[in-house]
């Protein structure tokens, strides 16, 4: 058996209201909260970025999986704003979790599912024999232009899952990928923000690649939607998530859990592993959960998991995501905000 | 004023919180051969990073490297290993900070050096 | 060992001196003190500064003012200790006068602050830079924790604090070298900007400008150059730890307590006989927790005395008569070395509108960063 053996969020403290943002550009703010589903999002604090987002929830990952770090094999981190454009994310990591230094490391962009194939390399590792433990990380901090639809919803944070074959909580039942060459959205080298292809993200890119992915991996595993506890889809608004869920049979009952958007903004390659951490923070053994990413290039990779006994052993072991979502959150005005995300010229 | 051999030199401490334990007591982050009193023999230990606020202040004229941030705090906190070090305080309201409150020292950055530099990661405290 | 005496002193005023470059002032103030003892040749130089390299790119000081005060080829050394490395280059030059290596030293003690624009940084350099300074404390911040715990702890109170300033603006009026010669009120220090809390503006002493010089002689030979050689009668320097979260008590500095202990036993006079001192006020809370160190208050008492006035003219000591470093000013490496032209003036009585009647025992007492260093020396009129 292969699967997680423990698994871990974290998400900054900071929030900034949808209103607040619609307030700024002269938005209609309840017109932008119906549109979008969203309410509010995160916003990381001066100190922090993708490779503290990513400590720790690895940190927390460590505490529910209890195994020494020095036994894990390879470590991989996925976001489309590492810190650096060469220096990988997962060196720093590796330093600060006492991991290695006998351990592969690799930084891993896609756009928001740069996580979850950092997941499915972790993951493949462990299957094929080659290591004992392996960790996948989804983590971001990214931004949208100023007065551009993206800033209602790009928002910052995290998810680890580390991979074994010994006291697995969630075993992966099926994984399929499902990939294009599609110019939905992209970012140039040495530009500041990404750029975007407006209502052609919807239905050519997002549901194109999410759709045949989910199908494919339904149709090979022979699991039907209603035999699914949970499912969760990448998250880039509140509507696309329900949307996606809804026409493959999925009901709102099955996707609320996951769905953590409308508080937590788009995460990007934390955004649907997010998800499905909130959704193995309450997994009963024997259920099973679907875990479906989308990154605009564009591809999405999807995963079947069922459960063990030993997932209400490691549950509470640290923080989870909805705890961390509702508690110690401090409101920025959209100056502080636009200071924090440094959209404001400063005097270097 | 940061710099490769630096950042890399401190990374167990800065970043992992190993600490030395010596025979007389004393606690010291920083690596050292000796204690201040002269004591020699030690054994390595990590910090848990929790501890308490012996003393603290909220800065209103730092220096370039942080003037866009202030007003921000900085404690003296002694660790429950007995260890004693200097953080600055992040994610915490002004109002909640006082002498003797129990805190949480996290992994975050904190600093670049410049648009080019490397970026320094270490410790800071929150108040649990 | 010989007996050591001060023959000449020497300053320039304090202050934001922008025609004057570090080598300037130094060599004003060196051939003021040399001109004040009518010497001509000396035998050896000692240059108090904390940071050359970091405000004005300078090191190798001892060579530069050598050569700038007109006394190539004599041996010559730069003293470092933070804010006390003038007290320490005296101190130096005292044992190379003493132990009979030299007859003729003059110590000068110099800072050119002005000439940075991110002053905060350099001064941060006095405290532990990997651990402190890394993590953004200030050198105020460290003070201004100190005081947390004082005020906490021995009820202190904000007004009080404000005392220190207000006396120290008082004694500056009649110093024609300080920088800030003039009266303040309490309504100004409390409506001073904020500094490190509960620390604001005006209960930190200021960014100066400015250099001093004191000349060192054997005492057998000093009535040859002045009238009033002033004897220096003992000496004591003490370390303390580099960082403030090491001091076990965050009220106490054992460094002053142990320089004073020091310089007392080699001096043989105790704490009720000194009539002034000169101390390192370089914060409020700064001139109370060494006034407790020094034994002249006993701990917690001493910013009720000070606030009573125990701490000036017709009080149990003056402490400093020449507006300390918050009204006279603070540049770093001389201060040390200005405490000590104070203390002889003082006691050659001629320190003008500020004298201090019958003064015969005099002390100043010169400290490094956070309590990391502290100098304390014992004067006495002959």
């Amino acid at each position: 058996m292969v699967g997680i053996v423990g698994y871990g969020s974290y998400v900054p403290r900071h929030r900034i209201r949808i209103s607040t943002i619609a307030e700024q550009w002269g938005d209609d703010a309840k017109v932008i909260e119906n549109g979008l589903l969203l309410q509010e999002k995160t916003v990381p604090g001066r100190d922090e970025d993708t490779i503290t987002i990513a400590v720790e929830a690895a940190k927390n990952a460590l505490k529910r999986a209890e195994i020494d770090p020095q036994e894990i094999g390879a470590v991989y981190i996925g976001s489309e704003s590492h810190p650096y454009a060469v220096k990988p994310s997962g060196t720093v990591l590796i330093d600060a979790l006492g991991i290695g230094p006998h351990v592969h490391v690799a930084d891993f962009e896609f756009a928001c599912k740069a996580g979850s194939e950092a997941m499915f390399v972790a993951y493949s590792h462990v299957k094929s024999g080659n290591m004992k433990y392996a960790m996948g990380i989804g983590a971001d901090t990214s931004q949208g232009a100023p007065g551009d639809a993206l800033e209602y919803s790009a928002s910052a944070g995290g998810s680890a899952f580390i991979f074994g074959t010994e006291n697995v909580i969630a075993e992966v039942i099926e994984t399929h990928s499902f990939t294009t060459d599609t110019a939905d959205f992209w970012r140039r080298e040495y530009q500041h923000y990404p750029r975007h292809g407006g209502r052609f993200t919807g239905e050519p890119a997002y549901f194109k690649h999410v759709l045949n992915s989910a199908k494919e991996i339904l149709d090979k595993s022979g699991i039907k939607p209603s035999e699914f506890a949970h499912a969760v889809f990448h998250m880039p608004n509140g509507r696309f998530p329900l949307k996606a869920g809804k026409t493959l049979g999925f009901t709102d009952e099955q996707m609320k859990q996951g769905w953590v958007v409308n508080i937590m903004g788009n995460t990007y390659s934390g955004s649907s592993i997010t998800g499905f951490s909130a959704i193995l923070d309450v997994l009963k053994p024997g259920e099973l959960a679907l875990l479906v990413s989308f990154g605009s290039g564009a591809g999405s990779d999807a995963f079947i998991f069922r459960a063990t006994e030993r997932i209400t052993e490691v549950q509470n072991k640290a923080p989870k995501i909805r705890e961390l979502l509702d508690s110690n959150k401090m409101y920025l005005s959209y100056g502080q905000y636009a200071a924090y995300r440094k959209k404001i010229l400063f005097n270097e | 004023m940061a710099n490769s051999q630096r950042y890399t030199r401190e990374i167990p401490h800065r970043f992992r919180l190993e600490a030395q334990k010596f025979e007389d007591g004393f606690v010291s982050l920083p690596n050292r051969y000796i204690s201040p009193n002269g004591n020699k023999n030690s054994e390595k230990i990590k910090l848990s990073g929790k501890g308490k606020i012996l003393s603290y202040t909220v800065i209103h004229t730092p220096s370039d490297e942080f003037k866009l941030i202030k007003p921000y705090a900085v404690a003296i906190i002694e660790t429950i290993e007995g260890a004693r070090l200097t953080a600055m305080i992040t994610d915490t309201p002004l109002d909640k900070i006082t002498i003797g409150a129990d805190v949480e020292l996290v992994f975050r950055k904190i600093k670049e050096e410049g648009a080019s530099g490397i970026i320094n990661y270490g410790y800071k405290a929150i108040v649990v | 060992m010989r007996e050591v005496a001060i023959i000449g002193v020497g300053l320039t005023k304090f202050g934001e001196l922008w025609d004057q470059s570090l080598r300037d002032m130094f060599a004003e103030a060196a051939l003021r003190a040399m001109e004040d003892a009518k010497v001509y040749k000396i035998d050896s130089l000692y240059v108090g500064s904390m940071s050359g390299g970091l405000y004005a790119h300078q090191e190798h000081l001892g060579s530069l003012m050598a050569d700038y005060i007109g006394q190539v080829g004599v041996p010559a050394a730069r003293v470092e200790s933070a804010c006390s490395s003038g007290g320490q280059a005296a101190r130096l030059a005292y044992y190379e006068v003493a132990s009979g290596a030299s007859d003729i030293v003059l110590v000068g003690g110099v800072e050119k602050m002005w000439d940075v624009d991110d002053g905060t940084f350099v001064l941060a350099t006095a405290a532990d830079q990997e651990y402190e300074a890394y993590n953004g404390v200030t050198f105020p911040g460290l003070y201004a924790m100190m005081a947390q715990v004082y005020m906490q702890r021995y009820g202190l109170t904000r007004e009080e604090l404000a005392a220190v300033p207000i006396k120290n603006h008082k004694h500056s009026v009649h110093n024609p070298y300080a920088q800030y010669p003039f009266e303040i009120d309490l309504k100004a220090v409390l409506k001073s900007a904020p500094v490190a809390d509960p620390l604001r503006l005006l209960d930190c002493s200021p960014i100066t400008d400015g250099a001093a010089a004191i000349i060192l002689a054997p005492l057998e030979i000093a009535k040859n150059f002045t009238d009033k050689p002033i004897k220096i009668k003992g000496i004591g320097a003490a370390t303390g730890p580099i960082a403030l979260h090491d001091h076990k008590d965050l009220t106490r500095l054992d460094a002053v307590k142990l320089s004073a202990e020091r310089a007392y036993k080699a001096a043989g006079v105790g704490p009720n006989d000194i009539q002034f001192a000169e101390v390192h006020d370089c914060f409020s809370i700064a001139e109370i927790i060494v006034a407790e160190e020094l034994g002249f208050f006993d701990y917690g008492t001493a910013g009720k005395a000070i606030a009573e006035g125990q701490a000036t003219y017709g009080g149990k000591v003056v402490i400093n008569p020449s507006g300390g470093l918050k009204a006279k000013g603070h540049p770093v490496g001389a201060t040390g070395v200005a405490q000590l032209v104070e203390a002889t003036l003082q006691l050659q009585g001629r320190a003008g509108k500020r004298q201090i009647e019958g003064a015969v025992l005099g002390m100043t007492q010169n400290m490094g960063g956070s309590g990391g260093s502290s100098v304390v020396h014992i004067l006495e009129a002959i």
